[in-house]
């Protein structure tokens, strides 16, 4: 679905963010990014979604090359608290990038309010994105990237500001949510226990600049358990083999 | 402000308006008849019933109006143009630093030679002084749109246009009140001065000069002075509101908000 062929982005000044990396990911794939810090999974994920255009190399997504942002795709940001517009309720968060997906206005709400409710914050719909926590804007933020219908969802470290509990529930709701959507997610994150619980395949990026170090199918049922999972004997090696592999220069 | 604090601004004011009259009354007026504060507070209570004063105000404050939604509507979008389109900003940076510190009195000579109609010389006045600030706060709201919410936008396919109307605008609204609350001050400040001035058919400027030529009415004179500072007062107060309820119900950026 995805192919990522030799991609290559230096910014002006010189400094080569990623380089010569080749991924594909295939439809209804959860695969997880990770890498040692400023490894240029952020570049990565802006040259997928359309946002910046690489140096060299070419995204393709569907067999066609990325020039402009994909219809088919969202994405949910780190920083929540920038990417949700106070100014607007929740519902209306949710609603404004639906304008494409529905004529009416009404319409617009009821599926932003439907998508609320999908991840639990059906109570919050009229309330400001500045009257929730950061678990909860995030929350919010994934209900509009799922409630826009994306075939491809790419998420930068979604769950990097939010405390440990948190994460753990955000989490479980990604993985609740990708069971009942066909949705292909692409995930960057920085912490190697995630990048295991919840891919059905690693990714390691080298340092910068980055590419792609290996490639390590996750043999996990697709249920997943905070407690159980974590002990489970494949959990433990792989998070063993994905740390000696993000340590390795 | 306390209430203490309050009732302490109130005895200032009684103190000095007190002292005022009893000088003005020791003195006899001084040479030029002044009014003592009494009177002219009396005054002023009459020009409420005084059709000819009430006209005047009407017809300054239709000038600052008229002026001041012809500048939000010239400097807003100008605003946007020069931000967005990165040559044109640049190549009129100069010519806005030139033009800007030229004081809007300075060129009634000639608004009085295009506009040979007094209200539309004084809407024009009102209008040059009132854009820069409305401009340079657009200019500056503009710089500050976070580049995260203009990025979600784009991915989830709003072009340019669109993120203008719905992320660069609304995050710019608070910095352009500003600009706004500030070009009113100055818009009324112009719009008596240029009636003052170029002496037109009606207007708080006109009002003003009138009484002080005619002569034996500075209690009405003073009045009308005390009218606009209280309508001056007015409209800051109510730009001022209007700000403060726009940085609470839209907070520019990032996660504090009403809580």
């Amino acid at each position: 679905m995805l192919t990522i062929d030799a991609l290559t982005h230096s910014y002006p000044g010189g400094h080569t963010a990623v380089d010569d990396l080749s991924l594909a990911v295939e439809a209804g794939e959860l695969v997880t990014v990770v890498g040692p810090s400023g490894c240029g999974k952020s570049t990565l994920l802006r040259c997928i979604a359309g946002l910046q255009r690489p140096t060299g190399g070419r995204v393709l997504l569907n067999g066609d090359e990325i020039r402009d942002v994909p219809d088919s795709l969202a994405m949910v940001f780190q920083s929540y608290g920038r990417s949700l517009l106070p100014w607007l309720s929740v519902r209306d968060n949710v609603a404004l990038v639906l304008r494409h997906r529905y004529g009416s206005r009404r319409e617009r709400r009821a599926a932003a309010l439907e998508a609320l409710a999908e991840v639990g914050l059906a109570d919050a719909a009229a309330k400001h994105p500045g009257q929730l926590s950061g678990g909860m804007q995030q929350r919010v933020a994934i209900a509009r990237a799922l409630a826009y219908g994306p075939k491809l969802l790419l998420m930068d470290e979604p769950f990097g500001s939010v405390d440990a509990q948190t994460r753990e529930d955000l989490e479980d709701l990604l993985l609740a949510l990708r069971a009942r959507t066909p949705v292909t997610v692409v995930l960057v994150t920085h912490d190697i226990d995630e990048s295991v619980y919840l891919g059905d395949r690693v990714v390691v990026l080298t340092g910068a600049p980055g590419r792609v170090l290996a490639e390590l199918p996750v043999g996990l049922p697709a249920d997943r358990d905070q407690i159980k999972t974590r002990q489970d004997p494949e959990f433990v090696r792989l998070r063993a083999e994905v740390g000696r592999l993000v340590r390795e220069k | 402000m306390t209430g203490r604090a309050a009732l302490r601004g109130l005895f200032g004011t009684l103190a000095a308006v007190a002292a005022a009259e009893v000088t003005v009354r020791a003195a006899g007026g001084f040479s030029g008849d002044l009014p003592a504060p009494t009177q002219v507070l009396a005054a002023a209570g009459e020009q409420l019933a005084d059709g000819e004063f009430t006209d005047a105000v009407g017809a300054t404050l239709r000038v600052w109006a008229y002026g001041m939604l012809i500048a939000v509507g010239v400097a807003v979008p100008a605003g946007f143009l020069l931000s967005s389109i990165r040559a044109l900003g640049t190549a009129c940076q100069a010519i806005v630093e030139f033009l800007r510190p030229i004081p809007s009195v300075a060129l009634i000579p000639l608004a009085l030679l295009v506009f040979p109609a007094p209200d539309r010389m004084k809407t024009s006045l009102v209008v040059y002084a009132s854009v820069w600030p409305i401009l340079l706060n657009t200019l500056y709201a503009l710089r500050q749109v976070d580049r995260v919410q203009l990025d979600t936008l784009k991915v989830f396919g709003f072009g340019a246009a669109a993120r203008a109307w719905f992320v660069s605008l609304p995050s710019s609204v608070p910095f352009i009140l500003t600009g706004v609350r500030v070009s009113a001050s100055v818009a009324l400040i112009v719009a008596i001065s240029t009636e003052l001035l170029a002496v037109g058919d009606t207007g708080i400027g006109t009002y003003l000069a009138q009484t002080q030529s005619a002569g034996g009415q500075t209690d009405q004179m003073l009045a009308g002075a005390l009218w606009a500072g209280v309508i001056g007062l007015l409209i800051n107060g109510a730009l001022t509101t209007a700000e403060r309820r726009a940085a609470r119900w839209w907070p520019v950026s990032g996660k504090e908000g009403v809580a």
